[in-house]
Protein backbone atom coordinates (compact mmCIF):
# COMPACT_ATOMS: atom_id res chain seq x y z
CA UNK A 1 0.00 0.00 0.00
CA UNK A 2 1.32 3.08 -0.64
CA UNK A 3 1.93 5.61 2.31
CA UNK A 4 2.57 9.77 1.81
CA UNK A 5 5.58 11.40 3.55
CA UNK A 6 4.38 14.58 4.64
CA UNK A 7 6.47 17.76 5.71
CA UNK A 8 6.02 18.92 9.31
CA UNK A 9 6.57 22.29 8.27
CA UNK A 10 6.49 25.19 5.76
CA UNK A 11 9.49 26.27 3.55
CA UNK A 12 11.97 24.85 0.82
CA UNK A 13 12.56 21.19 0.75
CA UNK A 14 16.14 20.27 0.29
CA UNK A 15 17.02 16.32 -1.31
CA UNK A 16 20.36 16.95 -0.84
CA UNK A 17 22.37 17.54 3.10
CA UNK A 18 24.28 20.12 1.06
CA UNK A 19 24.69 21.76 -2.77
CA UNK A 20 27.79 18.99 -3.52
CA UNK A 21 26.16 16.29 -1.73
CA UNK A 22 24.07 13.11 -3.04
CA UNK A 23 20.85 13.04 -2.70
CA UNK A 24 19.30 11.12 0.80
CA UNK A 25 17.06 9.17 -1.14
CA UNK A 26 16.95 8.34 -4.79
CA UNK A 27 13.33 7.39 -6.45
CA UNK A 28 12.92 3.34 -5.44
CA UNK A 29 15.56 3.27 -2.42
CA UNK A 30 13.72 1.66 0.74
CA UNK A 31 13.82 3.18 3.51
CA UNK A 32 13.70 2.80 7.39
CA UNK A 33 11.17 4.97 9.58
CA UNK A 34 14.24 7.06 11.25
CA UNK A 35 15.61 7.55 7.91
CA UNK A 36 16.19 11.48 7.01
CA UNK A 37 14.45 12.22 3.11
CA UNK A 38 15.27 15.51 2.97
CA UNK A 39 15.39 19.03 4.91
CA UNK A 40 13.27 21.92 5.04
CA UNK A 41 14.68 25.33 5.86
CA UNK A 42 12.78 28.08 7.41
CA UNK A 43 13.90 30.58 9.69
CA UNK A 44 17.53 30.17 8.77
CA UNK A 45 17.70 26.74 10.13
CA UNK A 46 17.51 23.56 8.16
CA UNK A 47 14.76 20.74 9.94
CA UNK A 48 15.38 17.03 8.70
CA UNK A 49 12.54 15.04 7.68
CA UNK A 50 11.78 11.30 8.46
CA UNK A 51 10.46 8.80 6.47
CA UNK A 52 8.59 8.30 9.64
CA UNK A 53 7.28 4.40 8.37
CA UNK A 54 9.71 1.83 6.69
CA UNK A 55 8.87 1.15 2.89
CA UNK A 56 10.25 0.30 -0.02
CA UNK A 57 10.08 2.01 -3.74
CA UNK A 58 10.42 5.75 -2.69
CA UNK A 59 8.72 8.31 -5.07
CA UNK A 60 9.10 12.17 -4.35
CA UNK A 61 6.77 13.68 -5.67
CA UNK A 62 8.16 17.41 -5.29
CA UNK A 63 11.51 18.42 -6.37
CA UNK A 64 14.86 19.47 -4.70
CA UNK A 65 14.48 23.59 -3.77
CA UNK A 66 10.65 23.75 -4.25
CA UNK A 67 8.29 25.70 -1.88
CA UNK A 68 6.49 23.42 0.69
CA UNK A 69 3.80 23.75 3.06
CA UNK A 70 3.19 22.21 6.59
CA UNK A 71 1.06 18.86 6.01
CA UNK A 72 1.96 18.89 2.11
CA UNK A 73 2.90 15.27 0.55
CA UNK A 74 6.92 15.20 -0.22
CA UNK A 75 7.14 11.60 -1.19
CA UNK A 76 5.09 8.42 -1.39
CA UNK A 77 6.51 4.94 -0.19
CA UNK A 78 5.17 1.14 -0.66
CA UNK A 79 4.62 -0.15 2.90
CA UNK B 1 -0.44 23.93 38.68
CA UNK B 2 1.85 23.62 36.32
CA UNK B 3 2.15 22.49 32.24
CA UNK B 4 4.20 19.78 31.38
CA UNK B 5 5.83 19.80 27.94
CA UNK B 6 5.88 16.93 26.07
CA UNK B 7 7.13 18.28 22.20
CA UNK B 8 7.91 21.28 22.31
CA UNK B 9 7.13 22.34 18.64
CA UNK B 10 9.16 24.46 16.44
CA UNK B 11 9.74 27.15 18.40
CA UNK B 12 7.04 28.22 20.98
CA UNK B 13 7.99 30.76 23.56
CA UNK B 14 6.20 32.37 26.23
CA UNK B 15 4.89 36.14 25.09
CA UNK B 16 2.51 38.49 26.63
CA UNK B 17 2.53 42.12 25.11
CA UNK B 18 6.32 42.96 25.38
CA UNK B 19 8.49 45.56 27.30
CA UNK B 20 8.56 48.92 25.40
CA UNK B 21 10.67 51.18 26.46
CA UNK B 22 13.98 50.13 26.23
CA UNK B 23 14.39 50.07 22.50
CA UNK B 24 16.66 52.74 22.70
CA UNK B 25 18.94 50.76 24.93
CA UNK B 26 18.90 47.89 22.38
CA UNK B 27 16.66 45.72 24.17
CA UNK B 28 13.41 44.59 21.76
CA UNK B 29 9.94 45.60 22.14
CA UNK B 30 9.44 41.87 22.25
CA UNK B 31 5.83 40.35 22.85
CA UNK B 32 3.26 38.52 20.52
CA UNK B 33 4.23 38.59 16.60
CA UNK B 34 -0.02 38.21 16.51
CA UNK B 35 -1.06 40.95 19.92
CA UNK B 36 -4.51 40.89 19.20
CA UNK B 37 -4.40 37.14 18.98
CA UNK B 38 -2.74 37.15 21.89
CA UNK B 39 -5.36 39.69 23.62
CA UNK B 40 -8.27 37.47 22.57
CA UNK B 41 -7.29 34.15 23.92
CA UNK B 42 -6.94 35.24 27.14
CA UNK B 43 -10.08 37.31 27.17
CA UNK B 44 -11.32 33.90 26.10
CA UNK B 45 -10.00 32.34 29.97
CA UNK B 46 -10.59 35.30 31.55
CA UNK B 47 -7.13 36.61 31.92
CA UNK B 48 -5.94 40.40 31.53
CA UNK B 49 -5.17 40.98 28.09
CA UNK B 50 -1.67 41.08 29.04
CA UNK B 51 -1.21 37.78 30.66
CA UNK B 52 1.71 35.40 29.73
CA UNK B 53 0.63 32.77 26.79
CA UNK B 54 2.29 30.28 24.50
CA UNK B 55 3.17 31.61 21.36
CA UNK B 56 4.18 28.77 19.08
CA UNK B 57 5.17 29.16 15.37
CA UNK B 58 4.07 25.91 12.39
CA UNK B 59 4.36 23.44 14.78
CA UNK B 60 2.20 23.07 17.54
CA UNK B 61 3.67 21.78 21.19
CA UNK B 62 1.91 19.03 22.77
CA UNK B 63 1.37 20.21 26.78
CA UNK B 64 0.04 18.19 29.30
CA UNK B 65 -2.15 20.07 32.09
CA UNK B 66 -1.17 18.64 35.79
CA UNK B 67 -4.67 19.98 37.01
CA UNK B 68 -8.17 21.07 35.71
CA UNK B 69 -8.34 24.59 33.81
CA UNK B 70 -9.47 26.63 30.81
CA UNK B 71 -7.52 27.43 27.58
CA UNK B 72 -8.06 28.83 24.36
CA UNK B 73 -5.74 28.52 21.12
CA UNK B 74 -6.15 31.75 18.70
CA UNK B 75 -4.21 33.18 15.40
CA UNK B 76 -2.96 30.56 12.68
CA UNK B 77 -5.52 28.07 11.65
CA UNK B 78 -4.20 24.59 13.15
CA UNK B 79 -6.53 21.63 14.21
CA UNK B 80 -6.57 21.41 17.99
CA UNK B 81 -7.00 18.15 20.06
CA UNK B 82 -7.45 17.44 23.37
CA UNK B 83 -6.49 13.52 24.03
CA UNK B 84 -6.68 13.29 20.31
CA UNK B 85 -10.56 14.73 19.86
CA UNK B 86 -10.51 17.62 17.68
CA UNK B 87 -11.75 21.38 19.25
CA UNK B 88 -13.01 24.61 18.03
CA UNK B 89 -10.16 27.69 18.04
CA UNK B 90 -10.94 30.74 19.32
CA UNK B 91 -13.31 29.30 22.13
CA UNK B 92 -12.54 28.89 26.03
CA UNK B 93 -12.00 25.18 26.32
CA UNK B 94 -12.56 23.45 29.29
CA UNK B 95 -9.58 20.74 29.65
CA UNK B 96 -9.36 18.19 32.78
CA UNK B 97 -6.19 17.46 34.83
CA UNK B 98 -4.09 15.10 32.80
CA UNK B 99 -5.77 15.95 29.93
CA UNK B 100 -2.93 16.34 26.75
CA UNK B 101 -3.49 19.18 24.07
CA UNK B 102 -1.90 18.50 20.55
CA UNK B 103 -1.74 19.66 17.00
CA UNK B 104 -2.06 18.62 13.57
CA UNK B 105 -0.52 19.95 10.38
CA UNK B 106 -0.99 24.16 10.47
CA UNK B 107 -3.37 25.18 7.22
CA UNK B 108 -3.41 28.62 7.31
CA UNK B 109 -1.67 31.49 9.34
CA UNK B 110 1.67 30.43 10.53
CA UNK B 111 1.82 31.47 14.81
CA UNK B 112 -0.88 30.55 17.26
CA UNK B 113 -1.59 31.05 20.54
CA UNK B 114 -2.03 29.22 23.80
CA UNK B 115 -3.51 31.28 26.63
CA UNK B 116 -4.16 29.06 29.70
CA UNK B 117 -6.93 30.66 32.46
CA UNK B 118 -4.02 32.42 35.36
CA UNK B 119 -1.64 32.89 32.58
CA UNK B 120 1.72 31.32 32.15
CA UNK B 121 3.54 32.92 35.62
CA UNK B 122 7.42 33.24 34.58
CA UNK B 123 9.44 35.99 36.22
CA UNK B 124 8.63 39.25 34.79
CA UNK B 125 11.76 40.70 33.06
CA UNK B 126 11.99 44.27 32.66
CA UNK B 127 7.75 44.71 32.96
CA UNK B 128 7.88 41.55 30.68
CA UNK B 129 7.02 37.65 30.27
CA UNK B 130 8.25 37.88 26.91
CA UNK B 131 11.11 35.56 25.58
CA UNK B 132 13.82 37.18 23.89
CA UNK B 133 15.47 34.15 23.15
CA UNK B 134 18.85 36.25 21.66
CA UNK B 135 19.30 38.15 24.93
CA UNK B 136 18.55 35.15 27.12
CA UNK B 137 16.00 37.68 28.45
CA UNK B 138 12.30 36.86 30.01
CA UNK B 139 9.75 33.87 29.45
CA UNK B 140 11.08 30.52 30.49
CA UNK B 141 14.47 30.71 31.37
CA UNK B 142 14.80 32.82 28.61
CA UNK B 143 15.14 30.17 26.16
CA UNK B 144 11.95 28.59 24.37
CA UNK B 145 10.25 25.56 26.03
CA UNK B 146 12.13 21.94 25.35
CA UNK B 147 10.50 18.54 26.24
CA UNK B 148 10.86 18.16 30.10
CA UNK B 149 9.73 21.56 31.41
CA UNK B 150 7.34 22.45 33.70
CA UNK B 151 5.57 26.06 33.14
CA UNK B 152 4.17 27.48 36.13
CA UNK B 153 0.25 28.72 35.91
CA UNK B 154 -1.22 31.68 38.03
CA UNK B 155 -3.99 31.62 39.22
CA UNK B 156 -7.14 32.04 37.40
CA UNK B 157 -10.13 34.17 37.54
CA UNK B 158 -13.78 32.68 36.57
CA UNK B 159 -14.74 31.94 33.26
CA UNK B 160 -16.69 29.75 31.58
CA UNK B 161 -16.17 27.59 28.71
CA UNK B 162 -17.77 27.46 25.69
CA UNK B 163 -17.56 31.23 24.27
CA UNK B 164 -15.54 32.03 21.23
CA UNK B 165 -14.45 35.05 19.11
CA UNK B 166 -17.45 35.59 16.55
CA UNK B 167 -15.80 34.50 12.77
CA UNK B 168 -16.19 38.21 11.83
CA UNK B 169 -13.73 39.19 14.44
CA UNK B 170 -10.92 36.67 13.37
CA UNK B 171 -8.51 39.12 11.58
CA UNK B 172 -6.42 37.19 9.11
CA UNK B 173 -4.18 38.41 6.23
CA UNK B 174 -5.43 38.02 2.70
CA UNK B 175 -4.41 36.46 0.17
CA UNK B 176 -1.68 38.44 -1.46
CA UNK B 177 -1.75 39.25 2.32
CA UNK B 178 -1.56 43.07 2.13
CA UNK B 179 0.87 45.43 4.74
CA UNK B 180 -0.24 49.12 4.51
CA UNK B 181 3.46 51.00 4.46
CA UNK B 182 4.43 54.91 5.06
CA UNK B 183 7.30 56.28 2.99
CA UNK B 184 10.06 57.16 5.31
CA UNK B 185 12.76 59.71 5.75
CA UNK B 186 15.43 57.47 3.22
CA UNK B 187 12.39 57.77 0.29
CA UNK B 188 14.23 60.07 -1.71
CA UNK B 189 17.03 57.55 -1.56
CA UNK B 190 15.65 55.77 -4.37
CA UNK B 191 14.93 56.33 -7.99
CA UNK B 192 11.25 57.33 -8.67
CA UNK B 193 10.96 53.95 -10.67
CA UNK B 194 11.99 51.84 -7.35
CA UNK B 195 8.95 54.04 -5.56
CA UNK B 196 6.67 52.70 -8.27
CA UNK B 197 7.91 48.92 -8.75
CA UNK B 198 8.27 48.85 -5.04
CA UNK B 199 4.49 49.20 -4.79
CA UNK B 200 3.17 47.80 -8.11
CA UNK B 201 5.39 44.52 -7.79
CA UNK B 202 4.10 41.14 -5.77
CA UNK B 203 6.62 40.00 -3.31
CA UNK B 204 6.55 36.71 -1.11
CA UNK B 205 7.74 35.96 2.29
CA UNK B 206 11.46 34.42 2.58
CA UNK B 207 11.95 31.50 4.30
CA UNK B 208 14.15 33.37 7.05
CA UNK B 209 11.52 35.66 7.89
CA UNK B 210 11.47 35.24 11.87
CA UNK B 211 10.81 37.19 14.98
CA UNK B 212 13.45 39.68 14.46
CA UNK B 213 12.57 40.38 10.79
CA UNK B 214 10.35 40.00 7.42
CA UNK B 215 12.42 39.15 4.10
CA UNK B 216 10.98 39.14 0.73
CA UNK B 217 11.83 38.08 -2.56
CA UNK B 218 10.49 38.51 -5.78
CA UNK B 219 10.21 42.10 -6.60
CA UNK B 220 12.40 44.18 -8.61
CA UNK B 221 15.65 45.85 -7.06
CA UNK B 222 15.79 49.36 -5.99
CA UNK B 223 17.93 51.36 -8.19
CA UNK B 224 19.15 54.13 -6.01
CA UNK B 225 19.88 58.02 -6.50
CA UNK B 226 23.65 58.17 -7.63
CA UNK B 227 25.38 60.32 -4.15
CA UNK B 228 28.94 60.38 -2.75
CA UNK B 229 28.08 58.45 0.51
CA UNK B 230 28.28 60.44 3.34
CA UNK B 231 31.42 60.47 6.11
CA UNK B 232 30.49 57.41 8.66
CA UNK B 233 28.14 55.68 5.95
CA UNK B 234 29.14 52.30 4.36
CA UNK B 235 30.37 51.92 0.95
CA UNK B 236 26.90 50.40 -0.28
CA UNK B 237 24.26 52.64 -1.72
CA UNK B 238 21.84 50.94 0.89
CA UNK B 239 24.02 52.18 3.48
CA UNK B 240 23.54 55.46 6.08
CA UNK B 241 25.26 56.80 8.49
CA UNK B 242 23.89 55.21 11.66
CA UNK B 243 20.11 55.48 12.70
CA UNK B 244 17.54 54.67 14.90
CA UNK B 245 15.58 51.52 13.14
CA UNK B 246 11.72 51.98 14.08
CA UNK B 247 9.38 49.02 15.08
CA UNK B 248 7.88 48.10 11.52
CA UNK B 249 10.36 50.46 9.08
CA UNK B 250 11.50 48.14 6.08
CA UNK B 251 15.20 47.74 4.98
CA UNK B 252 16.58 46.99 1.66
CA UNK B 253 20.05 45.63 1.83
CA UNK B 254 22.28 46.18 -1.24
CA UNK B 255 18.32 47.53 -2.30
CA UNK B 256 17.25 43.49 -2.88
CA UNK B 257 15.22 41.65 -0.28
CA UNK B 258 13.15 44.06 1.99
CA UNK B 259 13.39 42.91 5.73
CA UNK B 260 10.23 44.59 8.20
CA UNK B 261 11.98 44.33 11.31
CA UNK B 262 9.44 43.00 13.65
CA UNK B 263 8.65 42.49 17.82
CA UNK B 264 12.61 41.25 18.64
CA UNK B 265 14.12 43.26 15.95
CA UNK B 266 17.38 45.18 16.52
CA UNK B 267 17.16 49.40 17.50
CA UNK B 268 19.75 50.59 15.23
CA UNK B 269 22.45 49.94 12.13
CA UNK B 270 23.13 51.39 8.88
CA UNK B 271 20.76 50.40 6.31
CA UNK B 272 18.26 53.24 5.20
CA UNK B 273 14.76 52.33 5.49
CA UNK B 274 11.73 52.76 2.36
CA UNK B 275 9.18 53.31 5.07
CA UNK B 276 7.38 51.85 8.42
CA UNK B 277 4.71 49.00 8.35
CA UNK B 278 1.43 50.76 9.73
CA UNK B 279 1.43 49.36 13.23
CA UNK B 280 -2.17 48.40 12.37
CA UNK B 281 -0.90 45.77 10.14
CA UNK B 282 2.19 44.66 12.30
CA UNK B 283 -0.27 42.08 13.77
CA UNK B 284 -1.07 40.24 10.06
CA UNK B 285 2.76 39.66 9.75
CA UNK B 286 3.17 37.53 12.29
CA UNK B 287 0.67 35.14 10.69
CA UNK B 288 2.50 34.84 7.11
CA UNK B 289 4.18 31.64 6.28
CA UNK B 290 6.96 31.11 3.94
CA UNK B 291 6.05 31.70 0.45
CA UNK B 292 3.37 33.61 1.03
CA UNK B 293 2.43 36.54 -1.94
CA UNK B 294 2.36 39.58 -0.36
CA UNK B 295 2.10 43.31 -1.77
CA UNK B 296 2.99 46.41 0.17
CA UNK B 297 0.36 49.54 -0.17
CA UNK B 298 0.90 52.97 -0.16
CA UNK B 299 -0.86 54.99 2.78
CA UNK B 300 -0.38 58.47 3.70
CA UNK B 301 -0.46 59.28 7.88
CA UNK B 302 -4.69 60.21 7.68
CA UNK B 303 -5.00 57.30 6.37
CA UNK B 304 -2.66 54.81 8.97
CA UNK B 305 -4.34 56.50 12.18
CA UNK B 306 -7.45 56.09 10.42
CA UNK B 307 -6.59 51.91 10.36
CA UNK B 308 -5.42 52.28 13.64
CA UNK B 309 -8.99 53.29 15.06
CA UNK B 310 -10.39 50.31 13.01
CA UNK B 311 -8.02 48.13 14.76
CA UNK B 312 -8.69 49.64 18.02
CA UNK B 313 -12.73 49.36 17.39
CA UNK B 314 -12.01 45.73 16.15
CA UNK B 315 -10.44 44.92 19.58
CA UNK B 316 -13.43 46.74 21.02
CA UNK B 317 -16.11 44.71 19.58
CA UNK B 318 -14.21 41.40 20.67
CA UNK B 319 -14.46 42.59 24.22
CA UNK B 320 -18.07 43.36 24.12
CA UNK B 321 -18.38 40.17 22.49
CA UNK B 322 -16.96 37.86 25.55
CA UNK B 323 -17.95 40.09 27.99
Amino acid sequence: MSTEIKSPLPGVFYRKPSPESAPFKNDGDSVAADDVIGLVEVMKSFHEVKAGIAGTGIRFVIDDADAVMAGQVIAEVQA
Amino acid sequence: MTIKVLHPGLSTTVQDLGRPGYFHLGIPVGGAMDRLALRAANLLVGNDEGAACLEAVFIGPQLEFTAPTRIAVTGAEMPIKLDGVEQPGWTALEVKAGQVLSFDYLKSGARIIIAVAGGIDVPLALGSRSTYPIGALGGFKGRPIAAGDELPVGAAASGKAGVSVPEALRRKPGHPAELRVLPGLYWHRILPESQASFFADQWKVAPEADRMGYRFRGGQALKFVAREQPFGAGSDPSNIVDSCYPYGSIQVPGGKEPIILHRDAVSGGGYFMVGTVISADMDLIGQLQPNMPTRFVEIDMDGALAARADRKALLQKIRAALA
